[in-house]
């Protein structure tokens, strides 16, 4: 029997706030150990929640950009479970009305268009963070609480179980990922743990409508862990039924060194949430015009952005879909292509090019030194012939590392292509003249010659000759 | 004059006019607590030296023409669940008894910005846990009208000290009745505003939807004045009401035309009768100066008990969560994060917190949550449907503060007798309305009975109105002189 893989995601994101969700607290990134926290979010006996407006905007929007409809009336819950690094051993969340629901994300996968339902996205805060002596909490002999991280907000996404491999699931994160970045709400570090997921996967026989027996799995801390981890479970429970067991429900965790899953706790273990309506906070009213106010602040996202520059650019999908995977890229080409007449030159050098060279110095692209002015007056020159494109890998390694314009490199080195049919003219003449054998071979039909006489002029103009008309003089010359 | 009976008003006449410092007042106070306290054990806590030096600085405001409000300079005691930044704040439980708070309650910044020194934090019920003060984990506080007695609780502390003369007037907190009851036991008048008019900001939470600070004072305009004082919008707590400024007290009450109701669900089912009669003394005098008088049924006062124990301890069971050992408070040690838990709580609650921990996890678990806890919201909501409409017909409820006078140490000894003490007093919570209880007799013991004044939301002026007038009737004048 054949089983078909059914996957859901639970996505939690960090709000970019200035502040905490329900205190004043700075939420920076690296602070000394408990230097960004208050009463409320250490959870002191008698402090009391604040709701951050910013935290609800953001929420609203990333609702907005994944498609959901946004609940006019919403509340916040409290989920209980006691955890050292939960202060007041409840969370504040989300329950029964999330801030968004019904949404979908379309991706690309396999070069195809694809889709995955939001079943919904809610707004809580983050807990602390353990910092364990040793390796894992087992065999560490004590544990440090940093309480920077709580209060911090957070969204929860969940999507409904529509991705069917780990490649969709991959691809759909990137898309998502994408998505929230444009939105500005959040950066979505994987590894700064500004985006977590944990995955829902179960198996049914191809064909059968009712879903199989699901398995939760949690730590993976990349999209790539992800998709090895969903691939490892998929695997093992194929075994499972296939070697006629069921899969029982639980939770696993991902070891990403021995590369499989792991058993955490059972159904039977699973929290008693109890969850009830947060009595600290006033339920949430949102007016339709507050929140079309935050749809109209919504950027271009990337899917139609792609779209549009296929259509206004001519770029391919490939390109296109490059180009617009980051917002910044995106920017970053339309400011060069407004400059430069060529989009589909300007995209290959940012998609080549100034991509190496921004991934090898780790520099994002907003700070390049390459400006996309810089960039498009480099291309210019390669359009007019000034210099060869070869040569102008050169000048944007050197623009790159000194920040001088494409004028002053190609000066400086002396890489002005020289195109003028005079000057090249005379060389090719004395060229010819000075092997009259090889002329004669060439014009006796052997056109390997030709490359010959190339590198003869090329080398007596030492590279700088246009190889299209030092070709071109050739052929002329040697047929005379 | 005898300065531990005067009221807080005639003290302000008394500082104002030159004849009494803020200092002597204080000192006036601290030999009335060393006196008092071996027999009463009002405070928890004494701060003091702190209060004279804060009496001084007042004073010389005084000296200055720079007073910071009209009560400046008068001294006050705080209920030790309300967080006095540096000064221990224990909640009456081994779980919080070396915890000092590193910030200030918004009421008690309101009273250091007002200029009233804080005299120091008294007793209660363990987290406001109960009805007689019998609760607290860290002392007994008696009964200053009949020390074999109980003071009332939870807020037993700040009744008796008030009482006792040891405090003008006092800060409590009411979850159930918590101030109304001990107002009631002790012979003084305590009051619960409307939910949202004093901010919770600093408050140890009990259930947060029913808690409310409020105040004591011995006479009505006291209460009142110390309830103007600290009522307020504060953004901090998001559950306060936009700001309104209290007015609170009139020169010249009055009672005339007033509609009073009588319902009747709690004169009912065997009440005391000495309680009763002084009620019914009440409302004869309010009919013979032009009150209306109608009785009338509410009918869903016969759940309020069960109603406020589901949503209290539901809601107590998450608040008390966070105390597990980790972070401040009393910590057992273990030999894992878990153990550490289950041990400091166990070691550190006393056993009517751990029994409401448990009654409102179970109402709040999986599969008992509709059951329990959902409809015990949909009765609040039906109650508070109810007393809107009880509203449209009368401006005041009257009612006895609880069903009988102060009790005996251990006489309450089954939790649900204990319950039940708070029949009267749980509904005004529930239904997020201002109750008043003053004084209006005493019983064949001497020991006094509690009036109970409940208005609509928001009508804290008509009570304190009416409940004036009802003093004066019983002190045949001026209130403001004994
Ligand atoms: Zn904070």
């Amino acid at each position: 029997m054949t089983y078909e893989p059914v996957i859901g995601l639970e996505i939690h994101v960090e709000l970019l706030t200035a502040t905490k969700l329900f205190c004043g607290c700075l939420t920076g990134f690296g602070a000394q150990p408990n230097s960004q926290c208050c009463p409320v979010c250490l959870g002191l006996p008698g402090a009391l929640p604040v709701l951050n407006r910013r935290a609800v905007e953001f929420a609203v929007m990333a609702g907005l950009a994944l498609g959901c409809r946004i609940h006019t009336r919403s509340k916040f819950d409290r989920k209980n479970y006691f955890y050292p690094d939960l202060p007041k051993a409840y969370q504040i969340s989300q329950f029964d009305l999330p801030f968004c629901v019904d949404g979908a994300v379309s991706f690309e996968l396999d070069g195809g268009p694809s889709e995955a339902g939001i079943t919904r996205v809610h707004l809580e805060e983050e807990a602390g963070k353990s910092v364990h002596s040793g390796d894992s909490i087992l065999g560490s002999t004590y544990s440090s609480i940093d309480y920077n991280r709580s209060g911090i907000p957070l969204i929860e996404i969940v999507t409904e179980p529509d991705l069917r491999s780990p490649e969709a699931a991959k691809a759909f994160l990137e898309q998502l990922r994408t998505t929230l970045q444009y939105t500005g709400v959040s950066d979505c570090k994987m590894q700064e743990g500004s985006l977590r997921c944990d995955a829902n996967v179960s198996l049914r026989p191809v064909g059968q409508e009712p879903f199989g027996t699901k398995v939760e799995v949690k730590n993976m801390n990349s999209f790539r862990a992800v998709e090895r981890a969903l691939a490892y479970e998929i695997h093992r429970q194929t075994g499972v039924l296939t070697g006629g067991d069921t899969v029982s429900q639980e939770t696993r965790a991902w070891d990403e060194a021995r590369g499989v899953t792991v058993s955490m706790r059972s159904k039977e273990e699973s929290h008693d949430y109890r969850y009830f309506p947060e009595p600290d906070l006033m339920p949430v009213t949102m007016e339709a015009p507050w929140i079309e106010g935050l749809r109209a602040r919504l950027p271009e996202l990337p899917l139609a952005r792609k779209r549009r520059f296929c259509r206004d650019f001519s770029l391919s999908h490939d390109e296109a879909y490059q180009l617009t995977q980051s917002r910044e890229t995106a920017d970053f080409f339309e400011a060069a292509a407004a400059l430069h007449p060529s989009p589909k030159a300007v995209s290959n050098w940012i998609n080549g090019e100034l991509a190496r060279l921004l991934n090898e110095a780790g520099v994002a692209i907003t700070v390049s030194p390459v400006t996309p002015e810089m960039l498009s007056k480099l291309l210019d020159y390669v359009k007019a012939g000034t210099i060869s494109s070869t040569a102008a890998k050169d000048v944007l390694e050197d623009m790159f590392v000194t920040k001088r314009s494409a004028e002053l490199v190609i000066k400086e080195k002396g890489l002005e292509q020289i195109s003028d049919s005079d000057a090249i003219g005379s060389v090719v003449q004395a060229i010819i003249e000075a092997h009259p054998e090889e002329a004669a071979a060439f014009r006796a039909g052997k056109d390997k010659v030709l490359g010959f006489f190339v590198g003869q002029v090329m080398r007596e103009m030492r590279g700088k000759a246009n190889p299209q008309v030092v070709n071109e003089l050739l052929r002329q010359k040697l047929r005379n | 004059m005898n300065l531990q009976t005067t009221s807080a008003v005639e003290l302000q006449r008394l500082l104002n006019d030159g004849s009494l410092s803020s200092r002597e007042l204080v000192d006036r106070c601290a030999e009335r607590i060393s006196d008092q306290e071996p027999s009463i054990g009002a405070f928890l806590t004494l701060s003091l030296d702190t209060a004279k030096a804060e009496a001084a600085a007042s004073d010389e405001r005084r000296r200055r023409g720079a007073l910071l409000s009209p009560w400046d300079g008068i001294p006050v005691a705080v209920k030790d669940n309300i967080c006095t930044r540096g000064l221990r704040t224990t909640c009456g439980s081994r779980m919080l008894e070396r915890f000092v708070p590193p910030y200030d309650a918004a009421v008690v910044e309101r009273l250091r910005t007002a200029g009233l020194p804080v005299l120091g934090k008294t007793n209660l019920d363990e987290f406001a846990m109960g009805s007689s003060t019998e609760n607290s984990a860290l002392q007994r506080t008696c009964n200053p009208r009949d020390t074999q007695r109980v003071p009332g609780g939870s807020s037993g502390g700040s009744a008796a000290a008030v009482a006792a003369g040891e405090s003008p007037w006092a800060l409590g907190s009411d979850t159930g009745g918590s101030i109304r009851q001990p107002a009631a036991f002790c012979g003084v008048v305590g009051i619960k505003p409307t939910y949202g008019t004093v901010s919770r900001y600093g408050l140890v939470a009990y259930a947060s939807s029913l808690d409310q600070i409020g105040t004591f004072g011995r006479r009505v305009r006291d209460a009142a004045s110390l309830l103007q004082l600290i009522a307020g919008h504060d953004a901090r707590d998001s559950t306060s009401l936009p700001a309104e400024t209290l007015q609170l007290g009139s020169d010249d009450p009055s009672v005339r035309g007033l509609r009073v109701g009588l319902p009747l669900e709690y004169l009912e089912h065997g009440l005391n009768a000495e309680i009763h009669q002084a009620v019914m003394d009440a409302v004869r005098r309010l009919e013979e100066a032009g009150a209306v008088v109608q009785e009338l049924r509410l009918p869903l006062t016969d759940y309020a008990v069960e109603t406020y124990y589901l949503i209290a301890t539901a809601e107590a069971s998450s608040n008390l969560a966070r105390y597990d050992g980790v972070r401040y408070g009393y910590r057992a040690e273990a030999d894992d994060s878990r153990g550490m838990f289950e041990m400091s709580r166990t070691e550190g609650f006393g056993d009517e917190v751990k029994r409401r921990i448990m009654l409102g996890t179970y109402a709040l678990s999986a599969g008992y949550y509709d059951a329990y806890y959902k409809k015990a919201q949909q009765i609040r909501t039906m109650m508070r449907r109810e007393y809107e409409s009880a509203f449209e017909q009368v401006d005041v409820l009257l009612t006895p503060t609880s069903p009988t006078t102060a009790f005996a140490f251990g006489d309450k000894s089954t939790p649900l007798d204990m319950y039940l003490q708070d029949i009267f007093t749980v509904t005004s919570n529930l239904v997020g309305i201002p109750a008043v209880s003053l004084p209006c007799g005493e019983d064949s013991h001497k020991l006094p009975i509690g009036l109970q004044i409940m208005g609509p939301h928001f009508s804290e002026a008509r009570l304190v109105e009416t409940a004036e007038w009802l003093e004066r009737q019983r002190n045949g004048g001026d209130s403001h002189d004994l």
